[in-house]
Order: C-alpha cells, then sequence, then structure tokens
C-alpha cells in the first residue's frame, strides 16, 4: 500500500480501438502488491476493456502493460496466467457441463502454479463443497462467480482482476465477500476491482481511478472522488455539474 | 481400479473381440468390416467434436485422401499394405495441418468451410489432369495388395488405436482441458489451457484416425473411385451415429453405430422407404427430446456413462 513500493502492474498511455471507437484512449495507471484499486466510471467508459487487455483477451493498439518490469501487452491469456494474472468475468463463464471439481480442476491441471491451494479448503471457503459434484450449469449465479473466483485463486495469481463480482449479490454476501477481498490483498495480492456499487467500492478499496470515454479523469479516495466536479459530471451529466 | 483400466476392459475390448470373433460366425464380412470403419469413424467424430464443439462435415475428406494416401503408395511406390496405411494416416495429418486456419471458425461457418475442403479436395484427386498420379475419376483398382483378412484385422487395429485415444482423453486432464475449451475457449484459457494447441492436437488426431481407417478402407476394397471414398455420406453417417449415442463419452458412439447402422442394413437396402421413414423419425425424436443422445437416458438419472 505505501506508494513507494514498485508496482506489480503499470499502464502506461494504453489504446484500444473498435473501429472507429476509442474504448481505452491513452489510459495509464499502477498497482502494487497489497492494494486493491477499483476502476470505476459510466457504462462503457473503459473499465471492463481495460481488464480485457491487461489480461490477454485484447492486444492493446497502443501503449504499454508491464508486469513485474515485463511488458506483457499482446501475450497469450493462458501466458499471462501462468505469469501470475488472473481475472473474472462481469457474466460468469464456468465450464457449464463439467461438475464444480472438474472445472477446479482444469485450473489445477493447467494453471502453472508451483503450490495450487487446496481444492477442498478453496470450494469450501468459497461456499461450494455443497455443490462440488454438481454440474456448474446447476448453480444459480452467485455461486457461478464464487466458482470463477475460485477458478481463478486456483492458479496463484499475484495480480488478480475482479470484474464486477458483487454485482447480483445479496448484503450479508457483499459484507462477506469483501472480507474475503480484503483478505486476499492482506495475503499480498494485487488486485483491481470494477464495480458499479459506490457503498462496496468505498469500502474495500484503497484508492481508485475514474474512467470516462477511455481516458483517466480521477485517481484517489472514492469520497474524495464524488466531490470532484468533472467526476459528478460524467456520473450524472452535465447539467448537475457543480 | 483406476477408471481408465475399466473402460478398457470393459467397453473398448470387448467391442474389439466380438468383432474379432464376428467373423468365424457371421458371413457377411463386408458389412462387418464398415460397422469397423464406422465405429472409427464416430469415434473419429467423438474425439473432435464431442471434445471441442468443431462440428466435422467433411470430415470424409481425411477419409479418401487417407484412401488415395494408399492408393497411390502401392500403385507407385508398390509399397506393402501396412506401411501405406501408415502413409494413409500421414496424408490425413497433412491435410489435417493444411487446414488448421479453419479453427479461427466456429459454428456453421467451420462446418460450411470444413464441407468445402473436403470437396476440394475430392476434386483436385478425380481432376484428369492428375490421370498419372491418382487415376483422376476413372478409378483405382488395388490387387497387389488385396487381402481382406488382413485388411479387416488391421481395421480392428485401427479401432483399438481410436478407442483407446477416447479412453485416454475421457480419462486424462487433456480430455477434461479439451471440454472445457468447448464449453467456454475464454474461461479455459484463464485456467491457463492453450487453447489454440489443444484444438489443434484434438483436430490432427481426428484427421489421423480417419486417415488411418481410410487406408485401411482402400486394402479391404481394393477397386473405389473418387466419389465412393469422398461420399458425403460417410460424413453425414459418422456425424449422425456419434450424435445419435452421445458425445464426449466412450459408449455413446458405439451405441449409435450398433442402433442406427444396424437398422441400416436390416431395412435400408430391403424397404428403403420404411427406411428412411424410421431413420428420420429416429432422428428429429433425438434432436426434440434427446439432444444430447441415448446415453443421456442415463445421465439424466444420475448414472455415470463413461
Amino acid at each position: 500500500m505505501s506508494p513507494e513500493r514498485a508496482p506489480i502492474l503499470s499502464v502506461s498511455k494504453l489504446v484500444k480501438r473498435f473501429g472507429g471507437f476509442y474504448a481505452l484512449d491513452g489510459l495509464s495507471f499502477h498497482v502494487s502488491s497489497g492494494e486493491i484499486l477499483g476502476l470505476v466510471g459510466p457504462n462503457g467508459s473503459g473499465k471492463t476493456t481495460a481488464i480485457n487487455v491487461i489480461s490477454g483477451l485484447y492486444a492493446p493498439d497502443g501503449g504499454e502493460v508491464v508486469l513485474e518490469g515485463a511488458s506483457i501487452g499482446g501475450v497469450a491469456s493462458h501466458k499471462l496466467v501462468h505469469r501470475g494474472i488472473n481475472r473474472t468475468f462481469q457474466v460468469p463463464k464456468p465450464f457449464l457441463s463439467l461438475t464444480v471439481r472438474q472445472n477446479v480442476e482444469v485450473a489445477l491441471a493447467y494453471g502453472g502454479a508451483a503450490s495450487a491451494p487446496a481444492m477442498a479448503d478453496l470450494l469450501e471457503e468459497y461456499r461450494l463443497a455443497e455443490v462440488a459434484n454438481r454440474p456448474a450449469a446447476d448453480l444459480n449465479n452467485a455461486q457461478q462467480k464464487m466458482l470463477d473466483l475460485v477458478r481463478a485463486l486456483t492458479t496463484r495469481p499475484r495480480l488478480l482482476l475482479l470484474d464486477e463480482l458483487a454485482a447480483g449479490l445479496n448484503p450479508a454476501e457483499l459484507d462477506w465477500i469483501a472480507g474475503r477481498i480484503k483478505a486476499l490483498a492482506q495475503s499480498g495480492m494485487a488486485i483491481i476491482v470494477v464495480e458499479h456499487l459506490m457503498g462496496f467500492i468505498e469500502h474495500i478499496t484503497d484508492r481508485v481511478i475514474v474512467l470516462n470515454a477511455g481516458k483517466e479523469i480521477f485517481e484517489g479516495k472514492l469520497a474524495v472522488a464524488v466531490k470532484v466536479p468533472q467526476v459528478i459530471e460524467v456520473f450524472l451529466g452535465g447539467e448537475h455539474a457543480a | 481400479m483406476p477408471s481408465a483400466l475399466k473402460h478398457t476392459l470393459f467397453i473398448a475390448l470387448p467391442v474389439l473381440v466380438i468383432f474379432a470373433a464376428l467373423p468365424g460366425v457371421y458371413q457377411n464380412h463386408l458389412l462387418l468390416f464398415n460397422f469397423v470403419i464406422f465405429l472409427i469413424l464416430a469415434q473419429g467424430v467423438n474425439i473432435i467434436y464431442g471434445f471441442t464443439g468443431y462440428l466435422p462435415f467433411g470430415y470424409v475428406g481425411f477419409f479418401g485422401a487417407g484412401a488415395y494416401g494408399f492408393a497411390v503408395l502401392v500403385m507407385h511406390l508398390h509399397a506393402p499394405a501396412i506401411p501405406a496405411v501408415l502413409a494413409a494416416g500421414l496424408v490425413g495429418v497433412v491435410l489435417g495441418l493444411l487446414l488448421t486456419p479453419l479453427l479461427r471458425l466456429s459454428g456453421a461457418y467451420f462446418a460450411i468451410a470444413n464441407l468445402a475442403a473436403s470437396l476440394a479436395v475430392l476434386h483436385l484427386i478425380a481432376n484428369p489432369a492428375l490421370e498419372q498420379i491418382t487415376r483422376g475419376p476413372y478409378g483405382v483398382s488395388l490387387s497387389a495388395t488385396f487381402n481382406p483378412t488382413y485388411a479387416y484385422a488391421a481395421a480392428l487395429v485401427v479401432l483399438a488405436l481410436t478407442l483407446g485415444s477416447v479412453v485416454f482423453l475421457k480419462n486424462s486432464r487433456s480430455g477434461l482441458a479439451l471440454q472445457a475449451v468447448r464449453e467456454d475457449a475464454v474461461s479455459a484459457s484463464m485456467a491457463g489451457v492453450n487453447v489454440v494447441r489443444m484444438r489443434v492436437i484434438a483436430w490432427l488426431a481426428s484427421a489421423l484416425v480417419a486417415g488411418l481407417a481410410g487406408g485401411v478402407y482402400a486394402w479391404y476394397v481394393s477397386v473405389f473411385y473418387p466419389d465412393n471414398v469422398f461420399s458425403g455420406e460417410f460424413s453425414i453417417f459418422a456425424i449422425v451415429f456419434a450424435l445419435f449415442g452421445g458425445v464426449a463419452s466412450i459408449t455413446g458412439p458405439i451405441v449409435g453405430v450398433v442402433i442406427l447402422y444396424g437398422i441400416y442394413n436390416l431395412i435400408g437396402f430391403t424397404t428403403p422407404q420404411y427406411f428412411q421413414l424410421i431413420y428420420g423419425l429416429l432422428i428429429i425424436g433425438l434432436v426434440l427430446f434427446l439432444p444430447a443422445g441415448l446415453v443421456s437416458l442415463a445421465t439424466r438419472r444420475g448414472w455415470h456413462v463413461p
């Protein structure tokens, strides 16, 4: 959390175009081990695109992504997994016809973690032990999200990207998952959280980046961000600006 | 007992033993041979479709290319049958390698492109300009290697190899990774799976199987035309048999071949109109009520079907 610590990931002047549309337009930020960084912004501001580029789903059209000193822009996802990046998906994407256990086994076998965490412990911890032998298709949305997370954690990431993990969880589940995310960060993991639930973001993040149209418009504490006229403007529209 | 051993002992081995013994008690050896060929092809479809989701509508392209690979080696190099069968498998793999760019496509696009590719190979081989090499559209006659008994035995060896591959896929982490890729390629890559490599391996394995089957088929029938060994019926039958029984399992394609090819031979020739009707109804019924194949009747009840 200390600013002098070398960042595990730094992104500089990142550009991602889809046709003529700039989803990312010169985005720069960094995140350090043990830190929880929030990415917030209105729909279409580039949050998920940023995560997709960092996790190797898209190659960047410009700028650089540097993980622990090495440039990783355009490196294939499975190689990034082996180098310590993993993520969850906004819409969870488990292997539906495989059992929960088999879902995790794939990541155990291919995730490249030197000492993968015990599957039984992870399933217990994320409340999936009772459904371990059921096909993932039988799980509800919240359980599928947890399976997505367990799949990611099985590869022992040092940088974890959470894309709207909290959306759709009930208040009790939200408190619980917030505790889990903080514990992961305390164990030394760097975590980037994309979320729309501002209370949740404020509760768990150390720092947020506010995005608009693929650019950073604010960096700092969320409590400060909500008082910045430019931030208020992009969230609420021009006429509400102070 | 590890499940791979169980599947070998109780599924693969009995099938092989039955088809090894049947020629002694049943006179229609060509029919038995065709059963073995379709068992191989249906399992080959199982490897690529059941484990990765690519539907190979042009699967016969590998089979026909294998048959002609065998023929060319026997005709021009006077190769003995067994090396020629191995070369047929190699021809299948090389064609598979040439067609790997098709794996960039998905769904119906892949199926159609694969069909087009198989037609392209047919018309290349059947081109009169290549008469010196392939005999073009005039067909080949391979009397030098003619030996149905050995060819039947070779077909059983290829079937053993194919069943062995499917047992391996069903019981190995590679097979699990392939199924993960089929379910969701993006999530599979985030589990650390090299998606492209896994797809290519499955694709080449199924091409190898069909190439070997084509070589063995050429050995057995010894006289054939391009239209015989590139007949779309091979692709369609192999796909329908595999789907009818249920893919991504070892038993599904076997059950599919035994039932559907059995019906085909019982009434397909004597009363083709009834056959068409029954076949059509069975397939409609399957698509509507059992899209995951006959084995899903059991899996739905929670029984494990290997």
